[in-house]
């Protein structure tokens, strides 16, 4: 196994067990630097456990996961975010009492521990870093506005902006386009890959036309296992992922 | 315009509301109330250092802590042990079994001050006593079940059972605390007679100072970095932690300033009342800390002072007229509060009287919260002086407490 | 635990055992009526004592009324349990109405306005039955006590107090886990929207729920009147051991509130023997707590996938 130091992120006999059910089971997985991977699945895959168990939101209950080779299945959350994996979630999760700009400035990487959180100044630095980044999520003119009051799109946007600031070289999307509008997928679309420049990015999604229009790898999990692997042009060919979930 | 630092003014109280109360704690009260009537004002003062504590820890943390009594009495026994040992030379305690320990010692047969006593012979010990073993308590218990995640309701419920505990010690080892008369008859500070009327004056002004530089300190803390992540994870713990967060030693250090800030007021306490007692420590007192700051505003650190004021001198007036109408009004105000007035009196002075300042001014202070525009489109948004719309509004997902 | 021999110890555990069922009695029935309470509606009822004591003033006046009737007292001891019940069930119900139903999904502010509920019922008891406590005569038959050996003597009361609490236990089971009703409260906490979509009434289950949580303190009220007197203050000493039998079981789970509260109790009262009461109450909230930080989820923990 000694190539595994060449991928980024290397998942091998993972299997996490609820009380007896094996949402995920004997799960191998490998990522490239750079790489643009999609993950399908019908529901209950275990597409969100799958970014859980990277995160450590959930616990393996065996295998190992391994992330530019330091293993990540004993890591507390934080350190792994600190190892520089960011993870959004499917309902967007932002501070809404805060404003946009609190929110990426709480979400800036420096002052994270208790004491540096209260030694922290908004400097030069910070303030340039926040616009650079509300300019990239396309909200560098509501940087005043309370988060709560943003349009669904744009809080997405904002958690992912929150995600962006640390500069994270994984980013695990879940369900990034869910509850947006055409033009707003269309956008996120054009930011997504933009944002997948210098960085590797899992995104589960379920909108088939979004999954194209990113481009790069698709996997399909299927009852904790993964089904095939390859371009979304060759899945929809395979036979066994038109049968559990892309339909005749 | 002259350049403040920038914790004097900003979100959490302006500047003119802290200098208002220092007017008010430092100039109205002495020049208007006796000195039996400002003692007890300053034995109220000494409350609203846990309440201050507790607007940090469960206003801001989400972290309800039923036992605060046990800082507040670790403050005030450390001070009482140190006070009482003055007080039983062997001069004054000759006519005593073993003379020169304290007489309740020797009233239950004990004939060598215990271990634990003995450094508090020390000044300098006991001072820091009371600033470090609070918050030193409050480390071990906060580590221990933050760390495990136990949080909300389960956090209450466990603080609370701690508070029973260090009753039951107190009252139930009597020789070596006094037991439920708690130690009394404290008279003098390294010879300074503490009952004496220039004293009371003296003490009434240390209390506020120290109270003042607490609220100070806890505006500090919240107008950072720091008090923003510190609400923000108590409306969303999970997006704080995957942020990169240890999100226990967040509310350990809230846990243990609040603790700190209760010990202050405990020793605080001893010193103006001349005695400590385990009934300052259980569960009742514990809870009644906690309905000074919902009545203040569990979002105002000011509220929370005059949360503790309002209340206690309500107490005093009506407990001692009528004892059973008092134990009903009690229990109607926490009733009250919670239904009708979740954020207290300081959401009353956010919606009235704000406006009416800012029409008086004619213009709004620079360093005014602005009116977040949520404030006309959610119907019955509640918010108080010191926090901004969403903020006020807790999740109370997170405040379920298992991990 | 030197100076005592083998046969004594064995004593002593069988006697403080015993003597810790009823502990454990009291214990269990309100830890029932507070798991179900707090499980189905996350309501930390810190008025629950003042539920309990309902129970044990309504057997009082029960047995206060029925006693100079030949045969009275013999009937009212039957009589005491659904009387006991029914009265904290009426209140209960009229506290839901009132006060609860305001107050869900804010579990911390519960707390606080309940606590506010137990000050104001403290005072209501003090003011109706005199800050005095009251105690309940127990029929002869119940007086007398079980010797199997010559060291060892067990109260019948206990063991009657035993025997209500092992009927009320299975009653409670085979309300939640076997009828109709008790689908529809398992199903309200499971998923409250859900359960509303599906035409169950969430209002009426938690009402009734909460009712029915206090009824069962009720029923611990008349458990307790046999093992102490009753004062306006009574149910407040046992608040806090009942939230941490709850806790320390996991809540949600019969189980683990019934093995909760028998290792309380039995702890609790096995010390008492060596280091005296106050002692043995630290030790075992000590202890308690100690599991609890190793353990967060209690003794018996429900496994979700999240």
């Amino acid at each position: 196994m000694s190539s595994n130091t060449d991928f980024l992120l290397s998942i091998e006999d993972l299997t996490v067990s609820f009380d007896g059910f094996k949402a995920i089971e004997g799960l191998a997985f490998y990522m490239d630097k750079n790489e643009m991977r999609v993950v399908i699945g019908p529901n209950g895959a275990g597409k969100t456990t799958l970014l859980d168990l990277i995160c450590g939101k959930t616990r393996a209950t065996e295998g190992s996961i391994k992330f530019k080779g330091k293993e990540l299945t004993r890591m507390s959350e934080h350190r792994i975010v600190w190892e520089g994996v960011g993870r959004k979630f499917q309902n967007p999760s932002i501070y809404e009492g805060l404003t946009v700009f609190d929110n990426l400035e709480a979400s800036y990487p420096r002052g994270r521990g208790v004491f540096g959180a209260l030694a922290f100044k908004r400097d030069e630095e910070v303030i340039q870093r926040i616009h650079q980044v509300a300019r990239e999520i396309q909200l560098d003119d509501k940087l005043e506005q309370e988060a709560g009051l943003l349009s669904h799109g744009q809080k997405q946007w904002l958690e992912i902006g929150m995600l962006l600031i640390q500069d994270p070289e994984l980013l695990l999307l879940d369900e990034p386009v869910a509850g947006m509008s055409l033009s707003e997928r269309l956008e996120t679309a054009e930011l997504l890959k933009a944002i997948a420049k210098g960085r590797s990015v899992v995104v589960i999604e379920h909108d088939m036309e979004f999954v194209k229009s990113l481009g790069g790898k698709v996997t399909v999990l299927h009852q904790g296992k993964i089904l095939a692997e390859g371009s979304m042009d060759a899945l929809q060919q395979d036979k066994r992922v038109i049968d559990v979930y892309l339909g005749h | 315009m002259i350049k403040l630092p920038g914790f004097l003014h900003g979100r959490h109280g302006g500047l003119a509301g802290i200098l208002i109360l220092a007017a008010i704690l430092m100039i109205v009260m002495p020049a208007m109330l006796d000195l039996y009537r400002l003692n007890l004002a300053g034995r109220y003062l000494t409350y609203a250092f846990v309440a201050v504590g507790l607007v940090l820890c469960w206003g801001y943390g989400g972290i309800l802590s039923l036992g605060q009594g046990i800082f507040f009495g670790v403050g005030g026994y450390a001070m009482a042990m140190f006070l009482k040992l003055e007080a039983s030379d062997p001069e004054s305690t000759r006519i005593q079994t073993t003379p020169g320990i304290p007489d309740f010692m020797d009233w239950n047969r004990i004939t060598e001050l215990p271990w634990f006593w003995v450094p508090f012979n020390s000044l300098t010990f006991t001072i820091i006593a009371v600033l470090v073993l609070p918050a030193a308590f409050a480390f071990v218990i906060g580590y221990a079940m933050f760390k495990r995640r136990v949080s909300g309701v389960y956090f209450a419920i466990i603080t609370q059972a701690l508070a029973v505990v260090l009753t039951i010690l107190i009252v139930g080892q009597q020789g070596y605390t006094g037991g439920i008369n708690g130690i009394t008859d404290l008279r003098t500070l390294k010879g300074w007679d503490i009952r004496d009327d220039s004293a009371q004056y003296l003490l009434y002004y240390l209390n506020a100072t120290l109270l003042i530089g607490c609220v100070l300190l806890g505006r500090w803390v919240l107008n950072g970095k720091y008090g923003r992540i510190l609400t923000a994870l108590r409306d969303r713990e999970d997006r704080v932690r995957f942020s990169g967060y240890d999100v226990a030693n967040f509310k350990v250090f809230i846990f243990c300033l609040a603790a700190f800030m209760s010990g202050i007021g405990g020793a605080m306490f001893t010193l103006q009342v001349g005695f400590m007692s385990p009934s300052f420590v259980g569960i009742v007192p514990s809870i009644e800390f906690v309905i000074f700051a919902a009545v203040g505003g569990r979002l105002s650190l000011l509220g929370g002072v005059y949360g503790a004021l309002l209340v206690s001198y309500a107490k005093t007036m009506f407990a001692e007229a009528y004892p059973q109408l008092w134990q009903v009004m009690i229990g109607a105000v926490f009733i009250l509060v919670v239904l009708v007035l979740p954020y207290g009196l300081a959401s009353v002075y956010q919606r009235y009287g704000k406006r009416a300042v800012a029409k008086l001014k004619g213009s709004r202070h620079p360093g005014d919260t602005p009116t977040p525009p949520a404030a006309s489109v959610v119907p019955g948004a509640r918010r108080d002086a010191t926090a901004k719309a969403g903020s006020a509004l807790p999740h109370d997902s997170v405040t379920e407490g298992r991990p | 635990m030197g100076g005592f021999s083998a046969q004594d110890l064995t004593a002593i555990f069988v006697m403080q055992g015993f003597a810790g069922l009823s502990f454990f009695s009291v214990l269990l029935l309100m830890a029932l009526g507070l798991a179900i309470i707090y499980g189905q509606m996350r309501v930390i009822n810190m008025a629950h004592g003042e539920f309990m004591v309902i129970g044990a003033y309504a057997t009082y006046l029960l047995t206060s009324a029925l006693r100079h009737l030949p045969g009275g007292l013999d009937v009212s001891v039957f009589l005491a349990i659904p009387v006991a019940f029914l009265a904290a069930f009426v209140v209960g119900y009229f506290i839901e109405w009132l006060l609860i139903r305001h107050l869900y999904h804010r579990p911390l502010d519960t707390l606080l306005a309940t606590w506010g509920l137990a000050l104001i019922m403290q005072q209501g008891f003090r003011s109706a039955f005199g800050a005095r406590e009251v105690s309940v005569p127990v029929p002869d038959w119940l007086r007398g006590s079980y010797r199997p050996t010559m060291m060892i003597d067990i109260p019948l009361n206990g063991l009657a107090i035993m025997l209500l609490t092992v009927l009320v236990t299975v009653a409670v089971w085979w309300f939640l886990y076997r009828s109709r009703w008790g689908l529809r409260v398992r199903c309200t906490t499971a998923n409250r929207e859900m359960s509303g979509a599906v035409g169950i009434n969430t209002k009426r289950v938690d009402r009734m729920t909460f009712a029915i949580g206090c009824g069962i303190a009720g029923i611990a009220g008349a458990a307790f009147t046999t093992i102490s007197s009753t004062g306006p203050t009574s149910g407040s000493l046992y608040i806090v051991d009942t939230f941490l039998v709850v806790v320390f079981g996991g809540a949600g789970s019969l189980v683990g509130t019934i093995a909760s509260a028998f290792s309380i109790a039995q702890a609790q009262s096995i010390m008492e023997f060596f280091m005296g009461g106050s002692m043995a109450k630290v030790l075992t909230l000590l202890t308690v707590i100690g599991i609890l930080l190793l353990r967060p989820e209690g003794l018996v923990a429900s496994k979700v996938r999240r």
